[in-house]
């Protein structure tokens, strides 16, 4: 399917997924939906960089806090419309992102996790010294009550995740089909065999830490309006983290199928957790999910679907091809 | 200047080990030449620091032209320097014809435009001169060893190189299959490409080399005809002892 029409196919099943909330009409909806959206944001940002490169992130909180502080220090200095508060934050964290890259460019596997994971206590130290924004104290942003014509304001911001959402999706997608996404892929299996085979190694690893991080900057930007009162330990906490790096292995990570599956699922399951159960039974749920799906289907759901279903290699890696045209596989 | 790749006065130590001690090579275009050595002499170093793998400390590497001090492996690729790694690397998560696709993406293409239809032709095209055509759409994992190094080389010569450095890239095979790779060889050299040849098997470094270099301790101790370099005391000593 060709990258405008699959745009608009997201855009359709966006719009019916927002016309089936309006029609339920109960605002619970909203908030639970607007909790998975940004979670299939965050998931599908990680994958960017965990599942098409290999560089396993620790420090999703971080670009996801730096989202949301953005969006706290323009409102103190100038109240924007949201839309241009999430492409401001998206600026920003990309930047982060494109930092984190170039100081951990020779750093692999554990190393690099451990890293990241340094860089969201760096960045939530400065934060909680940062007086404009609030520091620790925290800081209120108050959420206008109703927005013409969603009525109120959650709609809004649930309409905009979903926007984010579709958007993410759409570059994941773009990218695994594109020649980017086959030297990313090249970066996962074997640095020096891509060295070797002429891809920028480095350059393609900044290229993904700053799409990744930009991406979850933008999940955070309208966070602080959700939530109404932002503290450093409510985006800097654990579950940002866990939660961004199990759902895509849940799902599965070579395609962008993956985490969009594993965020609704586990990020579903999570909200009905919390409202039957209690709020704090989520970790432990991830948990028990991962440590499972470790064992049982190392490759996530759609591993597990064609290892059933069909025996084709092809489709399990999810066949990147580079034109639509190029002639079909040989039997 | 007159070679394609000229290594003059070349250094590399890792600590206080002497790996390759000012090595000094001039390779001619649409050369064969051999290079051995006993293990452990320093060959696969010489080979990272040509391409880039490893940076040397001191000396310098001109090839085609160009000075590549400094330049990373993947540029070097680009200019048209590619080699095969002793143990085959192959991306694990890409069928065969994706693993053709990456030189030719990255590498061909930077230099001349290409349609897609063109570079699916040209995946399949080199998987058929390795005689992997029919498991385009397999991964690499479902290969023998043999189809493997196959694979390695086919790969290597999807970039379309200037010089191709096959480094051992018949270790464990058996006689006819190290035909299959020199027939393979030589028909590339036909076709114009310079190939450094890597190899402990004698019988086929000597059916193939028009010269030969030895490496020993890190330091070239002959460089010539291979009957001559074969029968060179100092050679013989580094390989049978005293």
């Amino acid at each position: 399917m060709r990258s405008d029409l699959f745009l608009l196919v997201c855009l359709a099943v966006g719009g019916v997924v927002f016309a089936a909330a309006m029609t339920l009409g109960n605002d619970y909806y909203f908030f639970a939906g607007y909790v998975v959206l940004q979670y299939v944001v965050l998931s599908t940002a990680w994958n960017v960089l965990g599942g098409y490169c290999g560089y396993v992130n620790f420090g999703s909180a971080a670009f996801f806090a730096v989202g949301a502080y953005a969006t706290v220090a323009i409102h103190r200095f100038h109240p924007m419309p949201i839309p241009f508060l999430v492409a401001i934050a998206g600026i920003a964290s990309g930047v982060v992102g494109l930092g984190m890259g170039y100081l951990t460019l020779r750093l692999r596997g554990a190393f690099f996790a451990i890293a990241t994971l340094a860089l969201a206590v760096v960045l939530e130290t400065l934060t909680v010294n940062w007086d404009y924004v609030g520091g620790s104290r925290g800081a209120y942003i108050v959420r206008p009550e109703a927005i013409a014509p969603f009525g109120s304001y959650i709609r809004y911001l649930f309409l905009i995740m979903l926007l984010i959402a579709i958007g993410a999706i759409t570059i994941a997608r773009l990218i695994e089909r594109s020649r980017l996404g086959l030297g990313f892929a090249t970066i996962r299996d074997d640095e020096l065999a891509a060295e070797a085979s002429g891809v920028p190694t480095l350059r393609l690893k900044l290229i993904a830490t700053t799409i990744s991080g930009a991406l979850m900057g933008m999940a955070g930007a309208p966070f602080p309006y959700y939530i109404g009162f932002l503290q450093p330990s409510s985006v800097f906490g654990l579950d940002y983290a866990i939660n961004s790096i199990a759902m895509p292995l849940i799902g599965g990570t070579t395609s962008w199928v993956g985490p969009l599956l594993g965020a609704v699922l586990l990020g579903s399951l999570q909200q009905i957790a919390t409202v039957t159960i209690s709020s704090a039974v989520n970790l432990l749920i991830v948990g028990f999910l991962l440590v499972g799906f470790v064992i049982v289907a190392p490759n996530g759901i759609i591993g597990l679907i064609h290892k059933y279903v069909q025996h084709r290699p092809d489709i399990l890696i999810g066949r990147r091809r580079i034109a639509a045209d190029a002639p079909g596989p040989t039997p | 200047m007159t070679g394609l790749l000229e290594v003059d006065n070349l250094s590399k130590r890792f600590g206080g080990f002497v790996a390759l001690e000012g090595i000094s090579l001039s390779v001619r275009r649409g050369e064969r030449v051999g290079l051995i050595g006993p293990n452990g002499s320093g060959k696969s170093t010489l080979v990272n620091c040509i391409c880039g793998t490893l940076q040397n400390e001191t000396g310098s590497v001109h090839f085609d032209g160009h000075t590549l001090n400094g330049a990373s492996a993947h540029q070097r690729t680009r200019r048209g320097l590619a080699r095969t790694f002793q143990l085959p690397r192959p991306f694990a998560s890409l069928c065969l014809a994706d693993n053709m696709r990456i030189p030719l993406l990255y590498s061909v293409a930077t230099r001349e435009r290409h349609s897609a239809g063109d570079i699916e032709d040209r995946c399949l095209d080199l998987l058929r001169q390795v005689g992997l055509d029919d498991k385009a759409r397999r991964l690499p994992r479902e290969l023998t060893q043999v189809e493997m190094r196959k694979l390695e080389l086919a790969r290597a010569m999807a970039s379309e190189p200037k010089l191709l450095i096959a480094d051992e890239s018949m270790a464990g095979l058996t006689h006819s299959e190290i035909e299959d790779i020199l027939t393979l060889l030589n028909r590339l050299n036909e076709q114009g490409v310079t190939i450094i040849l890597i190899e402990h098997i004698m019988r086929a470094v000597m059916s193939f080399s028009q010269r030969l270099v030895v490496l020993v301790s890190g330091r070239k101790i002959a460089d010539g005809e291979p009957e001559t370099v074969v029968r060179d005391p100092e050679v013989e000593r580094a390989y049978l002892g005293q």
